[in-house]
């Protein structure tokens, strides 16, 4: 579903990801783990297309309609009407939107380019009170702005109802562990559980062995200085909590 | 040519033979001007003591405004189609010239293609071309003509209630307009009527080197009701030109009067070179008790805008409302607010400012809430925003509060946010495109001004701001 082939990149002209290979197909759940900044979010950022970020060779092909395409031209949001989703390690507040008129207006967005029907408000909130009990979110949510006066928690079951709402074939997860205590720790990685089928695909990008312990990847890889050193099966992210990443490191 | 510059779609010169007056501001011009509109004495005398006055003060600079000083002997102070200069004539046998102009700015003025629901007063330069729907507004009372022809029909209506609300010597742009107003639009909708049609009028500057001087006067007898719309464009030149008007509207015992605006004069190109400077005095009246004003008002263009559409609410239980958008690109300057005087009982008054700016503009709310010792349990709600896109863009908000008595609240709450790439972004991966994304923006920031609007102006208002957004965004 996803092929990333020697890719690099650079930010800001310092480069950050220095020849990245992986094959995603779908059904499966990547893990990818790494010491502060090996370039995990860059990944991400790169594979959402975000501008700051060049593209220095190599590609990034998804699966479109049985045919692998490369992405990397495309505009963030033809990537994801196509079908792929991150969640942000730091979802962004937009004052003033509510969170209803954006959900709806990003999922009308896909279904017109996928040549879905589109959903009224009416159709829509009752579609979206259903997805927002996978993560537990209380429905006044929908009726304030996106992220404003969110706590941590409640920001990243946001960031998992968007991906439930949107449906995407490839979600890129960014450190969703992070700054959750254990109770919204489990509530996210029970929904992501839910949405995870045999048609798409999970990457999640994650400091912490305790996220694997409730979302178990089928294969775990190491970044460390924009590469990949190691790949492995849940395994390797059991020894990395054991022992660091120092060996892999030298 | 610069894709920005295209967009200003309003930017065209209509051809057309002129009859102007010489450049130059002195008591001959003034003459000039009221012997054209054939006024009688009583206005005449009027101007020139406004003149007397104008002389005597001093252009203000409180709000800090850039511009290179205004040579008002550079100006002409009149400028009109000789076509209607010289004889006026009914909608349909104007020249075809005028009709192509404003039915390329949307605003048919024939009879067979006119706007239903909406009476239009168009204003040329210096003189209205005419104004539409006339019959139907004879048939409930209501008198909706250019002040020009109301000074000829309606006299003790205009010589009653001219200046009654800007005195002449209000401020230096207010007293310039007394001295040499050209035309704009009269009201008058008499007691107990709910006018049938929304009214409005539409400015276009044509002329070089003109300044436009437009004067309205809005009358709402006991217990009527009028929506009153405006819309202004200008081509697009290198110079820049004035327009400097006068808004006054009176509103009895429960009458209620709704005033908004889209302007969009030319504001200039990207480096600054150009665009209307727009000093503007707009202030109502609400006399009577419970009577109702309400100032709606959609600040998109001019180089520079100094406006502050205000309320005196001298009656009890008046109320007076100020909702604006101002969005600033480029170079752009905008200092815009509103004054509520509370002076009567139990008075009531809403302020609800939206400022956008991007590029390198400045855009400053500035406004003043006065409750006068007689406004026992008078309340203001004060609200003001400001959103910056990028970084070179400046946003200020000068409220001031003055309370005489201890039976009012007033409430007053302010924001400032930042339109970042990062957000953008965020909205974009999940699937909005950049102008879906920045319609989204705008719309939430601007949702409760845009709702006061009528339908179709707000449809209109919506556009332009977007429009204008996406170019100093993307």
């Amino acid at each position: 579903m996803l092929s990333i082939e020697n890719l690099k990149a650079k930010v800001n002209d310092k480069e950050v990801l220095k020849g990245i290979d992986l094959k995603i197909k779908a059904g499966e759940v990547h893990a990818i783990m790494g010491p502060n900044g090996s370039g995990k979010s860059s990944l991400s950022k790169v594979l959402a297309g975000h501008p700051a970020y060049e593209v220095e060779s190599g590609d990034v092909k998804f699966d479109v309609n049985f045919e692998m395409k490369s992405i990397l031209d495309w505009e963030p949001e033809e990537r994801a009407r196509e079908g792929i989703f991150l969640a942000f390690q730091y979802p962004i507040e937009v004052p003033g939107v509510s969170n209803i008129t954006f959900l709806r207006l990003a999922f009308n967005a896909i279904c017109r380019h996928q040549g879905a029907s589109e959903m009224n408000e009416e159709e829509f909130r009752k579609f979206v009170a259903k997805k927002s009990e996978i993560v537990k979110l209380n429905p006044d949510f929908l009726d304030r702005a996106v992220n404003e006066g969110f706590s941590g928690g409640e920001k990243k079951r946001n960031e998992i109802l968007q991906m439930a709402v949107l449906n995407p074939r490839l979600a890129v997860l960014d450190e969703t562990d992070s700054g959750l205590d254990i109770d919204s720790l489990r509530i996210v990685a029970e929904g992501v559980n839910r949405l995870r089928n045999k048609n798409n695909a999970i990457v999640l990008i994650t400091h912490y062995q305790r996220l694997l312990d409730y979302i178990v990847p089928d294969f775990v890889h190491v970044l460390a200085g924009g590469k990949i050193v190691k790949s492995g099966d849940k395994t390797l992210a059991h020894k990395l909590e054991k022992e660091g990443y120092d060996w892999l490191l030298q | 040519m610069n894709p920005f510059e295209n967009e200003y779609k309003h930017g065209f010169v209509t051809t057309i033979e002129e009859d102007a007056a010489p450049k130059g501001l002195n008591e001959e011009i003034i003459r000039f001007i009221s012997a054209k509109k054939n006024e009688p004495e009583w206005l005449l005398d009027y101007r020139l003591s406004a003149f007397a006055q104008w002389k005597k003060m001093k252009e203000p600079d409180w709000a800090g405004l850039k511009y290179p000083p205004i040579d008002y002997q550079a100006i002409r102070y009149y400028a009109a189609p000789k076509s209607v200069s010289e004889k006026k004539k009914s909608l349909d046998e104007l020249d075809p010239e005028l009709l192509k102009t404003f039915e390329r700015l949307g605003i048919p003025l024939q009879e067979q293609k006119r706007i239903s629901g909406v009476a239009v007063d168009a204003v040329f330069d210096s003189v209205s071309l005419g104004t539409t729907h006339k019959e139907t507004l004879a048939k409930a009372g209501v008198i909706f003509c250019s002040i020009s022809e109301a000074v000829q029909e309606h006299p003790e209506l205009v010589r009653k209630y001219l200046g009654s609300v800007v005195p002449v010597a209000d401020n230096y742009f207010a007293a310039l307009n007394a001295a040499v107003f050209t035309d704009g639009s009269f009201c008058y909708v008499p007691k107990g009527v709910k006018c049938p049609l929304d009214l409005s009028t539409y400015f276009r500057i044509n002329a070089q080197e003109s300044g436009q001087f437009e004067r309205t006067l809005l009358v709402a007898d006991a217990g009527s009701f009028v929506n009153y719309l405006e819309g202004c464009t200008a081509p697009q030149r290198d110079e820049n030109q004035l327009h400097a008007a006068v808004v006054e509207l009176i509103a009895m015992d429960d009458a209620e009067i709704n005033y908004s605006t889209v302007q969009n004069w030319y504001a200039g190109d990207r480096q600054g070179l150009g665009g209307i400077y727009n000093f503007v005095t707009k202030r109502g009246k609400a006399l009577g008790k419970n009577a109702r004003i309400t100032w709606t008002q959609v600040e998109a263009g001019s180089a520079i805008t100094w406006k502050y559409p205000s309320c005196i609410l001298q009656g009890d239980n008046s109320s007076g409302a100020f909702y604006s958008v101002a969005l600033t690109h480029d170079k752009m300057q905008a200092d815009t607010g509103t004054k509520m005087i509370h002076v009567g009982k139990n008075t009531k008054s809403t302020i609800i400012s939206k400022g956008i700016s991007t590029g390198e503009s400045v855009n400053a709310y500035r406004g003043q809430v006065k409750i006068m010792p007689r406004a026992e349990g008078a309340r203001n709600y004060s609200q003001c925003d400001s959103m910056l896109v990028g970084a070179r863009c400046a946003a200020n908000t000068f409220p001031v509060i003055e309370v005489q008595n201890d039976s009012s609240t007033v409430e007053h709450e302010a924001s400032t946010s930042r339109i970042s790439e990062e957000q953008l972004f965020y909205l974009k991966s999940r699937g909005l495109d950049q102008e879906e994304t920045i319609s989204m923006l705008v719309n939430g920031f601007c949702k409760d001004v845009f709702k006061q609007l009528p339908l179709e102006f707000s449809v209109e208002a919506v556009k332009l701001i977007e429009m204008k957004l996406e170019n100093s965004v993307g």
